[in-house]
């Protein structure tokens, strides 16, 4: 057996206890460090009020995350130094089988942990949906959605467009959104699996053919911000990216009149306004 | 035996006739060509899509059934139905002594089919590695590009399906196969010609995978997504054979598994005295086994939406592309934990060998694998959290997938109890059980982010999941493979391997992983979605510094390889029959194991990793006069 390492008085020591010490010692310095640094400089950022609350959910769990990553990372170190075997040959440790109270213990924190962060989650996405997509009918929808401003993303190989029903059903290359608005995204497909991924407004969402899938997004102040497909989508997915604008909305205004008259002419060859649209019947391409 | 001992053996190139590896490849390549030729006469114009550059889906999966027919005829497959049929008597064994040469072709010693399988996958391990190199190669710039954007898809579809694929078997195929008889004392597997089976289906798996380039290569991932699938050129066809293949070979090796723990124990080996490694192999078995014919039902939809013209997946024509998601994932999810309870399984079994110590909290360990097992069959749609399905049941699956995280925390604390007051012995594969849990903690409290709904939204489909699932799988599933050929090679084949040539293939392997994976934590956080060849310019030196990782994280699989080579072929010194003083069943046996195992079977009459406690250890080596706890 190990024999305890003898302390200046003479007093075998409690490795238990000194353990337990370093590791809150850890936790007190490390954890507040982590929260503030790491986690408000986590993405997506302040770009809408989803992604506020995305990154309130990161710097949470990343608080609650560092003391049991410190737990075993300390746990580890102080083993392999404590209890490192100082002879050549072969001497065996003490045989304990187990400990029923460190075992209810560890049940214990780890279930009363995992069940509040379901819990923490399941309340930020009820609250407002989280950004996410949620099929054609969102069951977590954020207060005033009767409201919301309708804007339909068509993802095809390899692009996306978007159609703005409110104002005549017009279909533009690139997004625009008023600033401070609740809008309601209705991300669909063409062809592939695509995912909408708009990164600083902290929205992703799957864009299937035949599926109207709707995410909710409240915009905040005027923004650029990066749009990607985050779904394999075929050969060039890799550039499949735009950059999409928040503007105010006395901008967004006049912008969406130059563009209803501009592509006024090409109104009458799109289909009709729908929530989704099948591809062509099968048709293979490289 | 004496009779054919002492009849003089026919020259090697007569050896080379009859049912061996290179009838097979021959005989495989020849039904090949007679499936490819069928195709062509049955094929309409109708269907005959690609008529132009000679592609036709319904002569590429016929020439590959027919091709993997005659490999397994080849390979003597038919031989013992074929006897049993004309009224030969049953046998258990074939072809156990015939030299070197029982390594390539059908055998049914559990150990030469181990050493087939780690040599086996241990090749197409490498290939998936090249591939990974390709592509962090092409990463190095996001505007210079060293492939099209087509062969860019297929390497990062190769490496995902190669090491998703073989992989599943990284454990299970050569140290299950090996030891689990050892282990519980018997002298064989259950089904020992399922057992070589199961290794012959993935060497003709793996072939036909690589033969993908042949065809234009697949754009989807190994996950093959509809309609994408659908969409593709031949080369996919090489996907779905080869996935359907593995997952068949999965499925058998399960099944043999469960089979031969639960009939085969010797006397006294209890459940509770089981090793734990034999029950993270029955965990796993289990998984293989429900898992993988979903897997093999998928696919077999897949083959008819190309070939018949069915619309499983076809929104136009009534199907839906979230049912290939959903029958994906319910194989998927349970996929990764048959990669992940393996690496459990190793940890939780040499930690005793080199702390000496008993296991620490025995039941527990086995009710966090049996746990792991039964929820991840319950977790599937996590991986479709934002796809728009079933959207009102995510706080569901979001609550299984982090209840996970409660019987995976067993696994840690008993690990981690295990060393307290050890006499720790930093040997090579110690090394590599305690860098499991530095990679399998980082991996599994970042897949917490990945449950988490709305912190999901922004890290799904982006390098973050990828960072992820490689702290699981490389972490926690190549970490332990390596732990475990360091720790038995010994044992099957009688030599040392280097232990400073080891120690240098740890350090730089642990470093440069975690020098190539933390940081695309932080590129998935800034917004790189995955599978892309070109990314946002201020992301360049994130991902140059993990190309140039990923590059010395190759180099020590190359020292590893070095080491292999070198210590078992040119210096080859003779190992001793137990270096680690381990008292597990299968270190008692000299080395190399004799083919028959064991000359009396063992009785168990105690609990396992008695290390430190009186009385010494209850199983004694089995030997002719009863010694101790031996009867």
């Amino acid at each position: 057996m190990a024999t305890p390492a003898i302390a200046g008085g003479g007093r075998p020591v409690s490795h238990g206890r000194r353990f337990l010490l370093l590791w809150l010692a850890a936790c007190v310095v490390v954890t507040p460090l982590v929260a503030i640094f790491l986690g408000s400089a986590i993405p997506p950022g302040n770009g809408s009020e989803q992604a506020t609350s995305q990154v309130f959910d990161n710097t949470l769990m990343l608080a609650l995350l560092t003391p049991a990553t410190l737990l075993v990372v300390v746990f580890l170190v102080y083993v392999l130094v404590s209890f490192r075997s100082r002879t050549t040959e072969v001497v065996d440790g003490p045989p304990i089988r187990g400990d029923s109270r460190i075992q209810v213990s560890w049940i214990a924190i780890t279930s009363a942990t995992v069940l509040f962060l379901a819990g923490f989650g399941t309340y930020e996405l009820v609250q407002s949906g989280a950004g996410g997509g949620q099929g054609p009918d969102p069951a977590f929808q954020p207060p005033g959605h009767a409201k919301a401003l309708d804007v339909q993303v068509i993802a095809q190989q390899w692009e996306f467009t978007y159609r703005y029903p409110a104002y005549g059903g017009v279909e533009v290359p690139h997004l625009v959104l008023p600033a401070n608005t609740l809008v309601r995204l209705d991300v669909t497909s063409l062809d592939a699996i695509h995912s909408f991924w708009a990164f600083e407004l902290g929205v992703k969402a799957d864009a299937n053919p035949g599926v109207d899938n709707v995410a909710y997004v409240t915009t905040k102040g005027p923004l650029t911000f990066d749009i990607h497909c985050a779904e394999l989508c075929g050969l060039w997915h890799g550039y499949m990216f735009d950059t999409g604008q928040v503007v105010d909305s006395a901008t967004f205004a006049g912008w969406i009149k130059k563009q209803r008259a501009y592509f006024a002419p090409v109104l009458k060859y799109l289909p009709p306004y729908a929530e989704s649209y099948l591809p062509d019947p099968a048709k293979r391409a490289g | 035996m004496s009779a054919a001992a002492v009849e003089i053996r026919p020259p090697v190139w007569r050896r080379l006739f009859g049912f061996n590896a290179l009838t097979a490849v021959l005989l495989g390549v020849g039904g090949w060509y007679l499936g490819w030729f069928i195709g062509h006469q049955v094929t309409g114009p109708s269907i005959d899509y690609f008529g132009d550059i000679d592609q036709n889906d319904i002569s590429i999966f016929l020439g590959y059934f027919l091709g993997v027919g005659g490999f397994l005829i080849g390979l003597g497959f038919g031989v013992y139905p074929w006897a049993r049929l004309r009224g030969y008597p049953p046998s258990l064994r074939e072809k156990e002594t015939e030299g070197v040469g029982r390594y390539f072709g059908l055998c049914t010693d559990h150990k030469v089919v181990g050493i087939q399988y780690l040599c086996g996958i241990g090749l197409f391990f490498f290939i998936g590695g090249l591939n990974a190199m390709l592509i962090r190669a092409e990463l190095l710039s996001p505007t210079n590009h060293i492939f099209p954007p087509g062969q860019y898809l297929t390497l990062v579809g190769m490496h995902g399906t190669m090491m998703m694929g073989m992989m599943t078997s990284g454990i299970l195929g050569p140290f299950a196969n090996y030891f689990v008889p050892l282990m519980i004392g018997a002298r064989r597997m259950a089904f020992p010609r399922i057992e070589s089976l199961t290794f012959w289906l993935l060497m003709a798996a793996g072939a036909i995978l690589t033969t993908t380039i042949f065809f234009g290569g697949f754009p989807t991932g190994w996950t093959g997504y509809e309609p994408l699938n659908d969409q593709a050129n031949g080369g996919m066809d090489a996907y779905i054979v080869f996935f359907a293949l593995v997952g068949i070979s999965m499925c058998l090796l399960g099944l043999n598994m469960i089979a031969t723990i639960v009939t085969m124990r010797a006397p006294g080996l209890t459940w509770s005295r089981l090793p734990i490694f034999c029950w993270g192999v029955v965990a796993t078995s289990i998984l293989n086994l429900l898992a993988a014919p979903v897997l093999i039902a998928v696919l077999a939809m897949a083959m008819l939406d190309r070939t018949a013209q069915t619309v499983f997946f076809n929104a136009s024509g009534g199907g839906s592309p979230y049912l290939y998601q959903n029958l994906f994932w319910v194989f998927g999810h349970p996929e990764v934990y048959i990669l992940a309870l393996p690496g459990f399984a190793i940890v939780l079994e040499l930690l005793p060998v080199f702390a000496r110590k008993p296991l620490w909290g025995y039941r527990l360990a086995v009710a966090g694998l049996l746990g792991v097992t039964l929820l991840s069959f319950l977790v599937w749609q996590h991986h479709l959290f934002v796809s728009g399905i079933n959207a009102d049941l995510r706080p569901f699956y979001m609550l299984s997938t982090e209840l996970i995280s409660i019987p995976t925390g067993f696994t840690f604390i008993c690990g981690l109890m295990t060393l307290w007051r050890g006499q720790i012995r930093f040997t090579v594969p110690m090394l590599f059980c305690l860098a499991w849990f530095f990679n399998f903690l980082i991996g599994g409290l970042s897949g917490v982010f990945l449950s988490d709904v709305p912190s999901d939204v922004t890290t799904h489909g982006s390098f973050f999941s990828m960072a992820h699932f490689h702290y699981t799988i490389m972490g926690g599933l190549v970490f332990t493979f390596f732990a475990a050929i360091y720790y038995w090679i010994p044992k099957m084949t009688g030599f040392q391997l280097n232990e400073l040539l080891g120690k240098i293939h740890f350090w730089v392997m642990f470093l440069a992983f975690n020098s190539t994976f933390a940081p695309l934590f932080a590129v998935g956080f800034l917004g790189q979605p995955r599978r892309v060849v070109s990314y946002p310019a201020h992301l360049h030196f994130l991902n140059e510094w993990v190309s140039v990782s990923a590059f010395v994280l190759g180099a020590s699989m190359l020292v590893f390889l070095y080491n292999f080579v070198y210590s078992l072929l040119f210096a080859r010194i003779p190992a001793p029959a137990n270096p680690w003083g381990s008292l597990s069943l299968e270190w008692q046996l000299p080395s190399p194991v004799p083919v028959h195992d064991f000359d009396r079977l063992p009785v168990i009459s105690g609990e396992p990793y008695a290390y430190g406690e009186q009385g010494g250890p209850p199983i004694a080596a089995p030997a002719p006069a009863p010694a101790g706890g031996m009867s």
